[in-house]
């Protein structure tokens, strides 16, 4: 169990600040390297995004959608052999919108069927084109952009485009406009296998990945929000923490970069020139969610793990982020996803933008979030009809939520855009000793790349460690 | 350490990072990564284990050096000579 903050000691060789995938993997690989680790987090529950909440014997998961296949080998080289017999595919991904309607298992061998057969596409474009993809580097030329990508090798064919990037917009918040590598490499990593889950649910990994962390030594601290980052000289020194000092000769940020920056070590520590390439990054959209619980005795029948949905008539990525936006996906959890568990909930999922919701009046606001939850659930009966009987719970969450509970710059849901991985991997040039790790740059987010990031995060702070 | 004890302490890490992989047709002078299915974060983990192991620091410019069981041996020999 993790501890209150006066049991931990006042010198660690490493703090980390705050406990997502990636500060929880910057943890756990530093213990495994030999050294003393501090690990802090302002909520009261480990996790990050990664997290969950329980209502009226309801469990709902936050981000727990589908991740790539590359999972199994990340969680089974940093973290343990049960936590990866954990991992499951999710086989029925589901389409529907005004364009098209199909099932998919959504993995490459399949969607070149669907491509060659339903949408008509010539077999050698299908396979150009994925090569292209997956071909594809963080540190290529980054002047195409997925638009022009789709274009090149599908002209016109505005129903590709929506299914090729529907997902990958709700799975990073990626947009038409964003460089098609970040596309690229995020759907190269989905079509490998397809799309998989956590079996047991969000809060079964996290209580995993807590117990080996205790086992590796880590001290963990909740309810410990970090005050400062304290820096003397160009050098980190360590943190201030609920009035106490704790001191280590590095610290390691989960908090976002522009948190990071501007709130915990503050402006003054930087450079001009650094704070240029700061100020330039811009943070992603965050989300709107509804979470719909289901009757104790109440069941639905299976019509997909994943149901990517929309009423507009084409993709377009700024009718996504609207506030009012008819697209959305439904993250349907059978009593598969928690097995003993037996209860049936869904999670609609939504784009949206932080300052949409933010200029609202408080009256405003709640109108509008019942006004939402109302959208979903005439979304939902289409697929569920029906389904409003079977409800014993209903809530909303919106970008004011998210940045409430990550204290996320504007509430954002997948970190930040490409700009953010280049000021994120250069922080510890500018300040010795501290390092982030976090969503940045679309490619490092989503559960995978939180993770991957996190030890190669972890071995440029084992090596500064070493080297000082 | 010999050439030949390097060229074991590689193959010993590999095979921590994956118990899977199978050594028996590997030709020393070729690619690790187009031989074992090794990708990026696979080789960050040997340099991880070097500098635990052996205290040696690889900076990320030499990360090239470390592509064939040949030019890691290279690479490592003069870092290795007292180990």
């Amino acid at each position: 169990m993790p501890f209150s903050l006066d049991k931990a000691a006042d010198r660690y060789d490493v703090i980390v600040i705050g406990s997502g995938l990636g500060g929880l993997t910057t943890a756990k690989r530093l213990s495994y390297c030999g050294h003393k680790v501090l690990l802090l987090e302002f909520h009261h529950q480990l996790g990050g995004l990664a997290t969950w909440f329980k209502r009226k014997g309801h469990i709902f998961d936050i981000s727990l959608h589908g991740f790539p296949y590359g999972m199994v080998k990340t969680c089974k080289k940093y973290w343990t052999k049960e936590i990866t017999q954990s991992i499951v595919q999710l086989k029925n991904i589901v389409f529907d919108n005004p364009q098209f309607s199909l099932k998919t298992t959504f993995d490459r061998v399949d969607f070149t069927a669907l491509l060659n057969k339903k949408f008509k596409i010539p077999q050698t474009t299908i396979d150009h084109f994925f090569s292209t993809v997956a071909g594809m580097n963080f540190y290529d030329d980054q002047t195409m952009t997925t638009r022009e990508l789709f274009e090149e090798f599908f002209p016109g064919r505005t129903d590709v485009h929506r299914l090729l990037m529907e997902p990958i917009t709700y799975a990073n918040g990626s947009t038409l406009d964003d460089p098609a590598i970040t596309y690229g490499i995020v759907f190269s990593n989905f079509m490998n296998k397809g799309v998989f889950t956590f079996e047991g649910g969000t809060d079964k990994l996290i209580q995993m990945m807590t117990e080996d962390l205790e086992k590796n030594g880590v001290t963990i601290c909740t309810n410990a929000k970090v005050d400062r980052i304290i820096v003397e000289k160009g050098k980190v020194r360590g943190v201030e923490v609920n009035g106490k000092v704790i001191t280590a000769p590095a610290v390691v940020s989960n908090s976002g970069i522009t948190n990071t920056i501007y709130d915990l070590a503050g402006r003054d520590v930087f450079s001009q020139e650094f704070l240029e390439k700061a100020d330039a990054i811009r943070v992603n959209n965050s989300s709107c969610q509804v979470y719909i619980g289901l009757k104790k005795d109440a069941a639905i029948e299976d019509k997909g793990d994943l149901l990517f949905t929309s009423t507009a008539p084409i993709f377009d990525s700024s009718e996504l982020l609207d506030m009012h936006t008819r697209s959305k996906t439904f993250s349907v959890y059978y009593p598969k996803t928690r097995p003993g568990h037996d209860r049936y909930a869904i999670v609609a999922s939504m784009n949206s933008r932080f300052d949409d919701w933010d200029s609202l009046t408080p009256a405003a606001y709640e109108t509008e979030k019942q006004a939402l939850i109302e959208r979903t659930l005439v979304d939902l009966n289409r697929y569920f009809p029906g389904v409003n009987d079977k409800i014993d719970w209903l809530e909303a969450a919106t970008p004011k939520t998210f940045n409430r509970y990550t204290l996320h710059s504007r509430g954002t849901s997948f970190g930040t855009k490409f700009e953010g991985l280049a000021v994120s991997r250069s922080l510890f040039k500018e300040v010795s000793g501290l390092f982030h790790v976090g969503s940045v740059g679309i490619i490092m987010s989503g559960w995978l790349g939180a993770i991957n990031y996190g030890v190669i995060v972890a071995n440029d702070v084992d090596g500064y460690i070493r080297s000082v | 350490m010999t050439r030949d004890d390097i060229k074991d302490l590689i193959l010993e890490i590999i095979k921590d990072i994956d118990e899977d992989a199978d050594f028996t047709t590997l030709q020393s002078e070729l690619p690790l990564r187009d031989q074992l299915d090794l990708d990026s974060m696979d080789f960050l983990d040997i340099v991880m284990e070097l500098r635990k192991r052996h205290k040696l620091q690889i900076p990320e410019e030499d990360y090239p050096q470390l592509a064939s069981l040949d030019s890691c041996v290279n690479y490592l020999e003069p870092m290795l000579k007292n180990a």
